[in-house]
């Protein structure tokens, strides 16, 4: 029986082997994670990804940097961070090395950071990573910024799990059509060019504010050899007018250019989730995500059970063999034809 | 049930200059399965401790080549201690005189590591010194 008193109060050690609970995976952490679970839910979770190397953790580091010294008079807010990096699918282990970049937050007692291994997730996030944000809420931080892995097209899980999502590109990393592949840009709510002071910032904006302007949902007119080309909208100009429209912001993590720009712009798009409902409707869509998450492996761990290792094995040779497909394999499996 | 993940600060405390060494280490960890949280160079033992807290570290590495060790050692010892995490096993690399490394011993330092150590012997005794026997 976990106490989730000192958790509560921020006690750093309590919260920190709590937080090694509920990565591995053990019967107290889940148990606290249920205790804590309605304390949840007032931190702000924001998400950043995109490739390696366009430097998301110095973004981290000075965008946690600017909550905790904020301009407008404003009370900082405790800053939270999660790093996940990739875990070795052929030895298990990692080198978790964001937190190198993360010196200007050192000593202040208001950040805590922790680092996290993938182990074997695909996606950019780590498993235990939603319970690890949920832990970090009810502890009282407000503002909680996820870094994924950071293997670049893939990675939409951040969508799901935070309120803002920070899609970090850098200049020279691909052409026009990279730009417009499906996949990580549709989940930006903010688009950040990194590393902005490096050559080739103006192609890379404009081959991402091209791609922008397509997927935007109103109409738009522009002109093609001297024609005038329309794109039909999907929604209509009413409704196009109330949707957020994800911008593109310029800045140098390393000297902190761009950086009072870029949390405004995460200020607007907290204040217009809350004025749009757009927060509740994702927050239950995250909850819902997490539990179909949860319920999908719990019912394979449990119905795994049910049958012996030779049995399962003996199956796994028929289909092996070709005797039997996949689909007829499952199907017998579940109807307990073994 | 496999065993948990061991979870390991490297760490270069004081004013080295380059740390090739402690990279060599940090990759011989992860390639031993373990989790290494590497905090680079220019650490001091506050960072360090404050790192361990936060990773919730089984284990502190710390690679001095400086000269530095009997400041920076103890100092990052008794800060564990006053976070509450005496459990975490210390082991040190680099430039560590004969001398020294008695004395450092009867601090609590768990191993003490020059130049040519195999990483192997590293890898080995931090997996006893964490999971308490030997596997």
């Amino acid at each position: 029986m976990i106490d989730i008193t000192p958790i509560l109060s921020g006690e750093r050690l309590a919260l920190s082997r709590l937080l090694t609970q509920i990565e591995n995976d053990t019967p107290e952490g889940n148990e606290a994670l249920n205790q804590l679970f309605p304390h949840t839910g007032q931190a702000h979770l924001i998400g950043v990804t995109g490739a390696p190397g366009t430097g998301k953790s110095s973004l981290v580091n000075r965008l946690a940097y600017a909550y905790r010294h904020p301009d407008d008079g404003q009370p900082p807010k405790r800053v939270a961070v999660v790093a996940v990096d990739p875990t070795s699918p052929f030895t298990g282990g990692a080198v978790l090395g964001d937190r190198v970049r993360m010196k200007d937050l050192a000593g202040d007692p208001g950040v805590f950071i922790r680092s996290m291994a993938s182990r074997g997730s695909l996606g950019g996030l780590a498993k235990s990573t939603a319970g690890i944000v949920q832990a970090f809420d009810a502890a009282g931080f407000e503002t909680i910024l996820i870094e994924t892995v950071g293997a670049g097209q893939a990675e939409v899980d951040i969508a799901r799990l935070a309120h803002t999502t920070l899609v970090v590109e850098a200049p020279g990393l691909g052409d026009d059509i990279q730009a417009i592949k499906a996949g990580i840009f549709e989940i930006a709510d903010i688009l950040v060019i990194n590393k902005a002071d490096r050559p080739g910032v103006e192609n890379t904006e404009r081959a991402l504010r091209g791609m922008l302007n397509l997927a935007h949902p109103v109409r738009r007119v522009f002109q093609h050899h001297g024609q005038i080309m329309e794109v039909q909208p999907t929604v209509d100009q009413d409704e196009a007018a109330e949707l957020w429209q994800p911008d593109i912001y310029k800045t140098v993590a390393t000297d902190g250019s761009g950086i009072p720009d870029l949390v405004t712009a995460i200020t607007q798009h907290q204040a217009y989730l809350e004025n749009s409902g757009d927060w509740v409707r994702r927050e239950r869509t995250r909850l819902q995500t997490e539990l179909e998450n949860l319920l999908r492996e719990t019912l394979i761990t449990r119905w795994r059970k049910q049958i012996s290792d030779e049995q399962y094995q003996a199956f796994l040779e028929s289909v092996f063999e070709r005797q039997i497909g996949p689909i007829e394999a499952v199907n017998k499996l579940l109807e307990n034809k073994f | 049930m496999s065993e948990r993940k061991i979870r390991a600060i490297v760490a270069k405390p004081g004013l080295d200059g380059h740390d090739r060494g402690a990279k060599v280490v940090a990759r011989a960890l992860r390639d031993a399965g373990m989790e290494v949280i590497y905090t680079g160079l220019r650490q001091t033992p506050e960072m360090i401790a404050e790192a361990a807290l936060q990773e919730d570290a089984d284990v502190v590495g710390l690679s001095i080549l400086s000269g530095a060790h009997m400041a920076l050692v103890p100092r990052v010892l008794e800060l564990l201690a006053a976070n509450g995490q005496t459990h975490v096993k210390v082991f040190i690399g680099g430039i560590i005189p004969d001398e020294d490394v008695l004395k450092l011993k009867e601090m609590g330092v768990a191993g003490i590591y020059g130049p040519g150590t195999l990483t192997d012997t590293i890898v080995q005794d931090i997996r006893k010194s964490v999971y308490g026997k030997d596997r």
